[in-house]
């Protein structure tokens, strides 16, 4: 049982991670990503890279969604901008991976920026149902600026090159995803111990409070809307590294539903919910094929009869989940932690 | 921290109308916060004591007159602007970040006075570690002393009982450095006791800090007790201004509260207002 965390400085006690336990897990955490390449196949990879874009889409939405408070349903758009500009950069200039991976972010920010301007008037559905609109509109663009998106063929890349170095690979493109995922993950968990973080939590619980405190609520709500978006199109634009080429259709509405169902199932407003939320939805429709691959030996046909059951499964899944479970997996570990901390005695 | 005569801001609120359509909330109403003193907007339900704040705070637009912070006109300054030249408020429904810990919660107070941007804040290394951890340095030593929160400080403030919420409402608005502290009600719905700790707190501030205090409230005793002047508002006029114990004795005032006994002295009076309107 752990009674309490002495700390002998402010700095200590405002640390990201203040208990040993979770230094402990962090490092367990950080040795697995390291090591996972060497020992699991390239089918394994490929999915935690799959899971690692999806944790950078989904955190970015959270940032927005679970703790600006601000519904988007067109993040699937801006990660699209991000991996159109990537691919059009790595084609058409001989600027370095890096370089243009940041300016497929940024891109993507000053577009979300822009799509973020009518959040000053309109909130809630009214905003989803906007993003949506907006998220058609690049859809249209994506389609007809043939010069530039290659129409509805799209644009198809070569290996990406990084210090001279190719990304042919999954194995080889593991290693440019998961330090930038760790990146940017951190880079969300830090905006939450100072003054930005702060200020977007507040337009979410109380936006006249906010504005009284002297938070220019429409200039936060686009910085909001521009990090977000950065954050899509970084993951949009290891996207197009990952699978090299992008159509229009890379990026269907669904793709939107899925990471706001992501953010909800993990835990708005929790930056390890976003996390786990974007693994879980990555990985349980792959887990549930584990389990049919498993079963047909035992029923024949196995594979026909339970692929559809897969998907009602996993749907079922989402539903009890959101019934059971509202604030999402990460209640889970908290609920976890405290167990642990008062141990032996119960909660 | 500075002598409190130059903490404290002077409030004037200069002939300030407010209509919303036809009706009018406001009609012509001047007083003035002097700097480092404590002021009590009282008056009836509706006489229009909280959508004068709302002026002051820059909520809403009046329609007619001014307010001057220190003899500058800030009537085209937005809310957040105000916020900035260090006016606080509280709210009369308590208007907390619910999700947050008490310790945020206060720490928001400060955003304008910060300076961490987007990208030292992703990374929360140099000038954002330091300045966050200066803040929390000083509000411990400044607020959550001061005000006796220690206790409750990493606690969600959704969990928290009445009054304490209150308190930490107060704290929040002390983190802005305020210079002119707008109250709405800092006792409704507290206990005598409750009443009795937020009184001390209040004259503290005052005392410590130097700062200028306007605050609405219902309770007599306790605007009678710490107000060092109280203007009287009813159906949206000042009847009254003075010092409490004049303003105790004025037979309007009395007559606002309880009424004068006479239905049609009150019809004179509103035909007269209407006429004059």
């Amino acid at each position: 049982m752990i009674i309490g965390t002495a700390k002998e400085s402010y700095r200590a006690d405002e640390a990201l991670l203040t208990t040993t336990p979770q230094r402990i897990w962090m490092a367990i955490l950080m040795a697995g990503l390291v090591a996972l390449p060497f020992f699991f196949n390239t089918y394994w990879i490929y999915l935690a890279c799959l899971v690692m874009i999806n944790v950078i889409a989904a955190t970015g939405l959270n940032v927005l969604t679970g703790f600006t408070g601000l519904v988007s349903l067109g993040h699937a758009a801006f990660m699209a901008v991000g991996a159109y500009a990537v691919a059009w950069l790595e084609k058409n200039t001989g600027l370095p991976l890096p370089v243009n991976l940041l300016a497929g972010g940024l891109l993507a920010a000053a577009v979300g920026v822009l799509v973020g301007l009518p959040s000053l008037r309109i909130k809630g559905l009214y905003l989803a149902i906007a993003t949506i609109a907006a998220s058609f509109i690049l859809h249209f663009i994506f389609i007809d600026w043939r010069s530039v998106t290659g129409g509805t063929a799209g644009l198809t890349l070569e290996p990406g090159r990084i210090f001279g170095f190719q990304l042919v690979e999954y194995r080889h493109l593991y290693w440019l995803i998961m330090p930038v995922t760790v990146l940017m993950v951190t880079g969300a968990a830090n905006l939450f111990r100072n003054r930005i973080g702060r200020a977007f939590i507040a337009i979410r619980d109380r936006d006249i409070s906010a504005e009284v405190l002297g938070i220019p609520i429409l200039r936060y709500k686009l910085l909001s809307f521009g990090l977000a978006s950065f954050y899509a199109g970084i993951a949009g634009g290891l996207w197009v590294l990952f699978f090299r080429v992008v159509t229009p259709e890379s990026f269907p509405l669904v793709t939107s539903i899925f990471l706001l169902a992501a953010v909800i199932v993990g835990g708005m407003g929790t930056i390890i919910g976003g996390v786990i939320g974007a693994l879980f939805m990555t990985m349980v429709p792959e887990l549930l094929r584990y389990v049919v691959d498993f079963l047909s030996p035992v029923i024949p046909n196995a594979s026909l009869i339970l692929s559809p059951v897969r998907t009602i499964v996993f749907g079922a899944l989402i539903v009890g989940f959101l019934v059971f479970e509202p604030q999402g997996l990460a209640e889970i570990i908290q609920r976890i932690r405290r167990f642990f901390r008062v141990w032996p005695f119960r909660t | 921290m500075s002598a409190p005569s130059d903490r404290g801001a002077t409030l004037e609120v200069e002939r300030v109308s407010l209509a919303f359509g036809g009706l009018k909330v406001l009609r012509d109403v001047s007083f003035k916060a002097e700097a480092g003193s404590v002021t009590a907007l009282i008056g009836p339900n509706g006489a229009g004591k909280t959508s004068m704040f709302n002026c002051i705070s820059g909520f809403y637009k009046p329609s007619q007159g001014r307010v001057l912070l220190d003899g500058k006109d800030v009537s085209n300054v937005k809310a957040h602007g105000r916020a900035a030249l260090g006016m606080a408020r509280s709210f009369q429904n308590i208007a907390l970040f619910r999700g947050m810990t008490v310790l945020d919660n206060i720490k928001l107070g400060r955003h304008t006075h910060l300076k961490t941007n987007i990208l030292q804040g992703l990374f929360h290394i140099g000038p954002a570690a330091r300045e966050e951890e200066a803040l929390r340095a000083e509000i411990e030593r400044k607020i959550i002393d001061f005000l006796e929160i220690d206790h409750i400080r990493n606690k969600p403030v959704a969990m928290l009982p009445y009054g304490l919420q209150k308190r930490v409402e107060l704290a929040r608005a002390l983190a802005m450095q305020p210079r002119i502290l707008l109250l709405d009600e800092p006792v409704a719905g507290m206990n005598r006791e409750e009443t009795e700790d937020m009184a001390r707190f209040i004259l503290d501030v005052k005392e410590e800090w130097g700062v200028t205090i306007l605050m609405v409230e219902h309770d007599m005793g306790l605007v009678m007790d710490i107000s060092d002047h109280v203007a009287v508002l009813n159906f949206g006029q000042k009847i009254a201004e003075g010092v409490p114990s004049v303003v105790q004795n004025d037979p309007e005032v009395a007559a606002a509260y309880l009424g004068s006994g006479d239905p049609a002295a009150l019809m004179r009076r509103l035909q007269a207002e209407e006429a004059g309107a």
